[in-house]
């Protein structure tokens, strides 16, 4: 087989310094993000199983609008359509942050949910039955339990938000493979670098995955 | 709520449990326990009608009843766990109002209350010591130190001192229901709630958990039992009260099911399944549910062996509260 192109090691290697600029920029999207969504997550995740309906319906509107949307839609809307809203521009790594936790913030939204509800009931009647309110049953017995089961999916949720990033490069933040193309345009070596760019994502995840196993392990409280 | 009071008449006579019922309990002390003309709904289904009841301070009372009957939903109306439609519920001097709209004074009640529940419920996040020491730390402000002791006395006191490091999970299911009422007794209850508290057990550790609460009751606790041990019921109750579900089984009836107390016994006494006839067929259960429903005057001293026709246990057993006479 005649091939016209050879894998070029060192193509791969010589790219990556230039790459490794882009790696903070997709970790602080994909972790503020995440830390923000969490937040986002938790709230809305909550009100979702609040007996108000006042409570419940927007947190079901929240939801189902950033679950069901693309998350680049998400953030061409955020980085090109509020600022015409808003009157002033948008810096691209705030949209790509905001969008994530948005996005990410709904999907934990039902994990949160899920995990909550996953409790058994007897756990909120023991702690009830022993005196504590129903904001310490929630805090000493419910969350830490739900908290644990959540772990898996919540882990999920990470490795899904932090490929989500790599689609911020058309708004031009200088993510992992922003970083890349733009070395490419300049090299030509699209099969050298992108390779090195799926195996930095591939690093990322790995390691966040990893993590949570351990965590997972070790248990979180007690 | 018209309704209510049509069914109300239709129905049999209610026979009040009122302390007069019960020679044994005499004391100037006011009841800690007090049930006014409650009644529950559960949608269509009417469980509880104007249940009366009252338990003074160091009583024992055991209910009892058929599965179904609305046992368990009669104590956990008394620590609110349960919600009520209407009448009155009083414990320890505070009142709880019917659909659940105490607020405050509902957690003040079951700070006061304690329960321990079929199916232990214990925190399985928490080590054994936690389990117990959470409640006074956090609602009674103990110090950790304070609640420790405590929960060590306890704790030894239940026989498994040295397990308070383990978590739930690596106890047996004896050990856990012990630490449940170790965890209930750290808040230094006034009344003690038991929903079942053996029935989950595997049959060799049923013992352990009676032996505990045997103690408790000797110690002059306050307590309200459900149980499906008779024997355990004849050996501790001041009182055993009889739960009578009429309950319709052909979608056919109209008639909202109900549960009646019919009335309460004295101790030692108990009721025993003196049918001859084999066990009901489904048909004539539907028929002989709510059908007449009587209780002589004591006279055994044997211990029962269980329904002699339907060869089950005494209570659980039987399924038709027809059948029970005193032996």
């Amino acid at each position: 087989m005649d091939l016209h192109f050879q894998f070029d090691w060192q193509a791969a290697i010589a790219s990556l310094p230039y790459l490794l600029k882009g790696v903070p920029y997709t970790l602080l999207i994909s972790f503020g993000g995440l830390a923000i969504g969490f937040v986002i997550g938790m709230l809305f995740g909550l009100m979702r199983i609040a007996p108000s309906r006042w409570l419940r319906y927007p947190a079901v509107f929240y939801i189902e609008v950033f679950r069901g949307t693309p998350v680049l839609v998400q953030v061409l809307f955020i980085f090109y359509g509020l600022p015409t809203l808003l009157g002033g521009p948008i810096d691209a790594l705030t949209a790509g942050i905001a969008a994530i936790a948005l996005n990410a913030g709904a999907y934990i939204s039902e994990i949160v949910r899920g995990g909550v509800q996953s409790i058994e009931r007897g756990q909120r009647e023991a702690g009830l039955s022993l005196g504590l309110s129903a904001t310490q049953t929630f805090q000493y017995i419910i969350w830490p339990q739900a908290l644990r089961r959540m772990i898996p999916a919540l882990g999920n949720q990470g490795i899904v938000s932090i490929k989500d990033t790599s689609l911020f490069s058309v708004i031009g933040v200088g993510e992992l493979v922003r970083q890349g193309q733009v070395y490419i345009a300049q090299t030509f070596t699209a099969l050298e670098v992108y390779f090195m760019i799926a195996l930095l994502y591939l690093a990322i995840t790995l390691s966040l995955s990893m993590a949570l196993s351990l965590l997972e392990r070790k248990g979180l409280v007690g | 709520m018209k309704d209510d009071k049509q069914i109300q008449s239709d129905a049999a006579p209610i026979v009040r449990l009122d302390k007069n019922n019960d020679k044994q309990i005499q004391g100037d002390a006011a009841p800690i326990v007090r049930l006014d003309k409650v009644n529950k709904h559960f949608g269509e289904l009417h469980v509880m009608r104007d249940i009366d009841l009252s338990v003074d301070p160091g009583e024992v009372v055991v209910i009892i009843g058929a599965s179904g009957s609305g046992k368990s939903t009669l104590i956990r109306c008394v620590n609110g766990l349960e919600p009520f439609q209407s009448g009155r519920i009083e414990v320890d001097g505070k009142t709880l109002a019917p659909h659940g709209a105490s607020g405050k004074s509902l957690q003040a009640v079951r700070t006061e209350v304690g329960m321990v529940f079929q199916q232990f419920n214990l925190f399985p996040h928490l080590s054994i010591r936690d389990n117990v020491t959470l409640a006074p730390r956090k609602v009674r402000g103990w110090s950790r130190r304070q609640a420790n002791t405590t929960a060590e006395r306890l704790l030894e006191r239940v026989g498994i001192a040295d397990q308070a490091d383990k978590y739930p999970s690596q106890l047996s299911g004896g050990q856990q229901q012990r630490v449940a009422l170790a965890r209930a007794l750290a808040m230094e209850p006034r009344l003690m709630l038991f929903d079942e508290p053996t029935s989950a057990l595997d049959p060799e550790m049923i013992g352990e958990v009676l032996d505990a609460m045997r103690e408790l009751a000797k110690d002059g606790m306050t307590m309200m039992i459900v149980t499906h041990e008779m024997g355990f019921a004849r050996e501790v109750a001041d009182r055993v009260v009889f739960v009578h579900a009429a309950r319709s089984s052909s979608r056919e009836r109209r008639r909202p099911s109900s549960m009646i107390p019919r009335t309460s016994v004295p101790a030692p006494s108990f009721l025993a399944c003196s049918s001859t006839e084999p066990a009901p067929t489904r048909r004539e259960r539907g028929r002989l549910d709510g059908g007449p429903f009587s209780l002589a005057s004591t006279v055994s001293h044997e211990p029962l062996a269980g329904c002699g026709s339907c060869r089950r246990s005494v209570f659980a057993s039987c399924p038709l509260e027809a059948h029970f006479q005193t032996l």
